[in-house]
């Protein structure tokens, strides 16, 4: 079997912070509402970890769960486990209602990385980090295109479709040039 | 001669010279000038040319409100038009050359204009050029642009790059002021999270140039200690060169902040845009000095006189050996002191005013300074600069009674409240009859959702002229926008006893025509007392209207100078007062913002996002031309060597057809439905059923909108027992899944059902041609026979050791698989086939080839065959609707009587008689004129391709009748006027039994 490819190659750029893309990543997109009593059960077969808040994620090592709406959750994991993980959620919801979609190759996932990082984020996401809480998630935009960012391991992971995976690869790119910091 | 002093300026460095030139001519400079100062320092007193009349321009202020001294700043790809050299500060190696001149600043041709003043008033341009009418066109239009306008526009792509950033606060304070430096303590005291912006690079405002004292130590002392204070709390960021620009609803605010303006080249962004969103906005921005309008106020070396104080006390630099101060209030006596102990003589001070008490007179007359009361400005002499002014008694006619010979005039009307960004989003003015200015009216501020100010505005900038009430007046503000008190007390401003200013529009009050014609309300766009006068007389009484007649206000600097003058003009000339004539609306942008900031980052590669699919880099590779897809590149055809685009889709379908080709069609919609009430729900949002559609089966639907016009279509796909994948056209995948979203939620919120947009996930490749099969089967894994995968099914299995799901659909007729693979093996797939493909003659081919072979067949194409007029029975697709349902989206819309009528066009196909192609947008005309004389029409081509296939023209369109006139011969339009004749056929050119793809 060939081996998966990410959108850029792993492609990176330093400047007053570093942006790496990532990847490739599992990543399972769950639909069903908090209270179907299954729920919690399927995302601790997938990725081992409680049913996120509103606006929060959960992280479990290489693993975690975000909370995307009131019925959407994010699942991450290792690319090679998605498939098991796909079963177990099958095998744990039962015949309750629910969706599962592996989105793995949908998305691209980038680490902005650095003391100050959020700056770079901060030219191009209408977010207020200086309120963005610890284990929060956020569905914003980066310039014309939607985004996902959380915070982990002193940087952000940002989470975008494969398709504009160069475009947000080069808006992150311009934003983290050298001497351009706010301040 | 304006020149440098051997001593002074709190802003320079003198350590540190800085060279630049202006219109060539190399000058020197100090780290700390503006360009305004530098050139100042160079004597040179004039920068520019009039818009209208070409007169000599000099510099008239110091600050963001200057009309007049506009520069070409920089070379190439670094110039820039319009460049206020009062705001731009300077640095070795800036070139600035004037504006608005022929052949020369010094040497103006069109300064003619001038002595055709008479000629043209206010409205000149309207009365003149409106007959005839083609000429304004044609020649009055050109001629005048010609003549006209400010800087060049620029001719290179701009060097420097530009960002946006993101910024909250609970309080922006706007300006760096003593007032804002006052009101951000305050708020910040008491907890709130401040962003300070200030348009310079340096804090304070006015206040260390006029003196004052704070807290028993001088202004700029007070001022350093303030913003170390504010730097150091965790809760405030202060900005520098960061100008506040316009402020809108729910306490959105934009800022430019000049990163690298005065750093050229460094690599850092040139600008920033912030793009705040704040709880309350204090606006602390000051005040504006008002000129005086006395005949021959715009000869270089007339200046405000705040300005005059500025240039000696910041820069060191003095306007002129005599200056004569001219004023209605004792602030320009401050400028006089300053001038006298700078070692400048100020040969007299006319004042307006009969009586003339306060302090600071006292301490001008102490120091020798003559001061006349009563007097005023007859006119100014001079040229290209002041040599001498007339004097009079303000409340006469013009008598000259004396002449004072000098090389410089410091003017002050009073001071006008900055009140624009109040005023942006609504905010209501007073009229301050005692100060003779607008200022906000806090009862009628600007509100936010919860009906609460939203802006609040502080010192100068709400009226408040003197040192000690300016800091009582942005603690003020600042409790106020607190919503409680911050407990923080103003610093004390020890101030000088000022007597009360006198209201002074025209000077002398009772002047001529002849003066009046010579007093300038507006520099830029020249605008006189008499234009504003005459406006009056012609019945302009709306200040608005009379804006928009004479142009008073409407050059870059928007009036910063002359609006108050020339509103209080007009009222004058129609009898009413000020504050019944009114405003006209201040608008954003504060001050002019470089189109390269709006745009931020998006240029370049990253002016949109351009989606692609995982095989781009392969096309690009590969000879694709691109076309545009939505925000999608898709190849249009894959060239070889030295083929025309259309030699290579020619070539790619009968490869095709002969062969096999490869489609990339990864930008297909692929939606997945899943639910209990998934199959219910796609019967709702498809005209045919889709709940029987077989586990493994597909089925071809179309999806119309509730008016019932078709709105896109695509292959669905059983792929269990509650789970369907909707294709959708490569357009309408976000838009469908939306729709779905939208049913879903809104409507229909008790089904159980949930979608996933997964068209990212795959990429799709369509394999196409009557050696597919073998080229599947030679990647192996999957039987792909017509027994294991008959048409219209799919199977899913592992493809060359690809996990891949088989459809057998086929959109060009031929025997074709469309193979969904995981992304991220996309280009791996496509790779195996183009190599394993070579034996069977592989080609890649494009959307053009894609959309000539549909048609051949008879396939409609979102798009080209629907506008959103067409509904499916007009293309002959009753076979796609259901007559058992009870309902879906658009049938009850399709029953309206419009849309069932027998006389819709419908569709047809159509062979030219000659064989060629008929013109794109080409109509069927028909006999007779419609009631606007437009010729009729019973039809239009809908599709038009020459077919390589077939060797001849084919067409799709909608006719009236349809195929009812199958075998009529009709004519076609063209744009050369000609006609073409075509016979209606049946649409399916080629294979009309599907033999091919049912093998």
């Amino acid at each position: 079997m060939s081996d998966p490819v990410s959108p850029l190659g792993n492609a990176r750029f330093d400047g007053f912070v570093s942006v790496r893309e990532v990847g490739p990543l599992g990543m399972i997109t769950l639909r069903a509402k908090s209270d179907v009593k299954e729920l919690a059960a399927a995302i601790k077969a997938a990725v081992g970890t409680k049913v996120p808040a509103q606006r929060r994620i959960v992280i479990n090592g290489d693993r975690a769960a975000g909370w995307m709406s009131p019925d959407e959750y994010l699942l991450v994991l290792p690319y090679d486990q998605v498939a098991a993980a796909m079963a177990a959620i099958a095998t744990a919801m039962g015949g309750a209602h629910h969706l599962a979609a592996d989105v793995s190759d949908a998305r691209a996932i980038f680490r902005i990385e650095g003391a100050k990082a959020a700056q770079a984020l901060q030219k191009l996401m209408p977010v207020d980090f200086a309120t963005l809480e610890p284990g929060e998630l956020r569905r914003s935009r980066a310039a014309q295109v939607a985004a996902a960012i959380w915070e982990q391991d002193n940087g952000f992971t940002l989470v975008c479709f494969r398709s504009v995976a160069a475009y947000v690869f080069g808006l992150l790119s311009h934003s983290a040039q050298a001497g351009s910091e706010l301040a | 001669m304006s020149t440098r002093l051997s001593k002074g300026g709190r802003l320079i460095d003198r350590t540190k010279p800085q060279t630049f030139t202006f219109n060539g001519k190399s000058m020197a400079g100090y780290a700390g000038d503006t360009l305004a100062s530098a050139l100042l320092a160079n004597d040179q007193m004039l920068v520019g040319r009039s818009f209208k009349y070409h007169r000599p321009r000099g510099i008239v202020a110091s600050g963001a409100e200057e009309p007049n001294a506009l520069v070409n700043l920089g070379t190439g790809a670094r110039f820039e038009p319009n460049q206020r050299t009062t705001t731009t500060e300077l640095f070795s190696g800036l070139t600035a050359t004037s504006q608005n001149h022929w052949p020369s600043l010094e040497f103006d041709v069109g300064v003619v204009n001038n002595y055709a003043a008479r000629f043209l008033p206010a409205g000149f341009y309207y009365k003149t050029f409106i007959h005839p009418r083609f000429a304004w066109k044609h020649i009055f239009e050109p001629v005048i642009r010609q003549s006209a306008g400010l800087g060049q526009v620029p001719k290179e792509a701009d060097a420097d790059r530009y960002e946006y950033a993101y910024g909250f606060a609970d309080i922006l304070v706007v300006g760096g002021g003593i007032a804002g430096l006052q009101s951000a303590l305050a708020a910040a005291k008491s907890g709130a999270r401040v962003i300070l912006l200030e348009q310079t690079a340096h804090w304070g405002g006015r206040a260390p140039v006029d003196g004052d004292v704070i807290d028993g130590k001088p202004a700029d002392e007070w001022v350093k200690a303030t913003v170390q204070a504010l730097s150091a709390m965790e809760n405030v960021t202060v900005m520098a060169r960061t100008m506040a620009v316009g402020v809108y609803d729910h306490g959105y605010v934009l800022a430019e902040e000049k990163v690298a303006d005065h750093t050229p080249g460094d690599g850092r962004p040139k600008k920033r845009l912030w793009r705040l969103r704040v709880g309350k906005i204090i606006t602390a921005t000051g005040a504006i000095e008002r000129p005086l309008a006395f005949a021959g106020n715009d000869i270089p070396g007339v200046m405000l006189a705040a300005a005059v104080r500025d240039y000696v006390v910041n820069h060191g630099v003095s306007i002129g050996d005599r200056t004569v101060i001219v004023t209605n209030n004792d602030d320009a006596y401050r400028t006089a002191i300053a001038l006298k102990e700078a070692g400048l003589e100020v040969p007299v001070i006319l004042d307006a005013r009969a009586n003339v008490t306060g302090d600071l007179p006292a301490k001008a007359r102490a120091l020798g300074i003559r001061v006349e009361t009563g007097k005023a400005v007859v006119k100014v002499k001079g040229g290209k600069r002041v040599t001498g002014v007339a004097i009079g008694a303000q409340a006469g006619e013009g008598a000259v009674l004396e002449e004072i010979a000098c090389d410089a005039v410091a003017m002050s009307g009073g001071w006008s409240p900055v009140v624009h960004l109040f005023s942006h989003c609504g905010g209501k003015l007073n009229w301050d009859a005692v100060q003779a200015h607008f200022r906000p009216d806090a009862n009628r501020a600007p509100t936010n959702q919860d009906g609460e100010a939203m802006v609040y505005a502080a010192g100068a900038a709400n009226g408040a002229l003197t040192g000690d009430q300016v800091l009582l007046d942005a603690v003020a503000a600042a409790d106020a926008a607190l919503g409680k008190a911050s407990g923080v007390a103003a610093a004390s401003v020890a101030v000088p006893a000022e007597g009360a200013m006198l209201p002074v529009w025209i000077m002398p009050q009772g002047a001529g025509p002849a003066l009046k014609m010579k007093m300038w309300l507006d520099y830029q766009n020249d605008v006189k007392v008499s234009d504003v006068q005459l406006a009056a007389r012609e019945g302009y009484t709306s200040v608005e209207h009379t804006k928009r007649y004479t142009t008073l206000g409407m050059a870059t600097d928007q009036g910063k100078l002359s609006n108050i003058n020339g509103l209080a003009v007009l009222a004058n000339a129609l009898h009413e007062d000020i504050p019944q004539v009114g405003t006209t609306t201040f608008r954003p942008p504060y001050t002019p913002v470089t189109l390269g900031a709006l745009a931020g980052e998006s240029r370049g590669e990253i002016f949109q996002p351009l989606r692609r699919s995982p095989i781009h880099e392969w096309h690009e590779k590969h000879g694709a031309y691109m076309e545009p897809v939505g925000l999608w590149r898709r190849p249009y055809c894959f060239t070889r060597g030295a083929e025309s685009h259309e030699q290579s889709v020619h070539r790619e379908i009968l490869n095709t057809r002969s062969n096999v080709g490869l489609l990339d069609a990864s930008t297909l919609g692929k939606i997945i439905v899943k639910g209990p009430d998934a199959g219910k729900f796609l019967d709702m949002l498809y005209t045919n059923v889709m709940s029987n559609l077989g586990v493994g089966k597909c089925r071809y639907g179309l999806m119309c909108n509730e008016q019932g016009f078709l709105s896109d279509d695509g292959v669905v796909v059983r792929l269990a027992e509650d789970t369907w994948l909707c294709h959708t056209t490569t357009g309408g995948a976000d838009r469908i899944h939306g729709w779905m979203e939208d049913w879903l939620q809104c409507e229909w919120w008790d089904w159980q059902v949930y979608t996933a947009n997964v068209t990212e996930q795959y990429a799709q490749i369509a394999v196409a041609g009557p050696k597919a099969r073998q080229l599947l089967e030679k990647l192996g894994g999957m039987d792909v026979s017509k027994a294991a995968l008959p048409f219209m099914a799919f199977s899913e299995g592992s493809l060359g050791n690809i996990p891949a799901r088989v459809h057998r659909i086929s959109f060009s007729g031929e025997l074709s698989y469309e193979i969904a693979v995981p992304a991220s093996h996309g280009l791996a797939l496509w790779e195996r086939l183009i190599e394993a493909g070579q034996e069977f003659g592989v080609m890649p081919y494009g959307t053009e080839a894609m959309h000539i072979m549909r048609a051949e067949k008879g396939f409609i194409m979102i798009g080209d065959e629907t506008d959103g007029t067409v509904i499916p029975q007009d293309l002959n697709l009753g076979w796609a609707i259901s007559k058992k349902k009870a309902d879906y989206l658009g049938k009850r819309g399709q029953e309206r009587n419009y849309l069932a009528s027998p006389d819709r066009w419908k569709l047809a196909g159509f062979e030219t008689l000659d064989g060629s192609v008929i013109e794109d947008g080409a109509y069927i005309p028909a006999p007779g004129h419609n009631a606007n004389g437009q010729g009729n029409t019973q039809g239009r081509v809908t599709s038009t391709y020459h077919s390589p296939t077939l060797g001849k023209g084919i067409a799709m369109g909608l006719i009236h009748g349809g195929l009812g006139r199958m075998g009529e011969v009709v004519e076609f339009t063209k744009i050369d006027g000609g006609r073409v004749k075509a016979r209606v056929v049946d649409p399916v050119f080629y294979d009309k039994e599907g033999a091919r793809n049912d093998v």
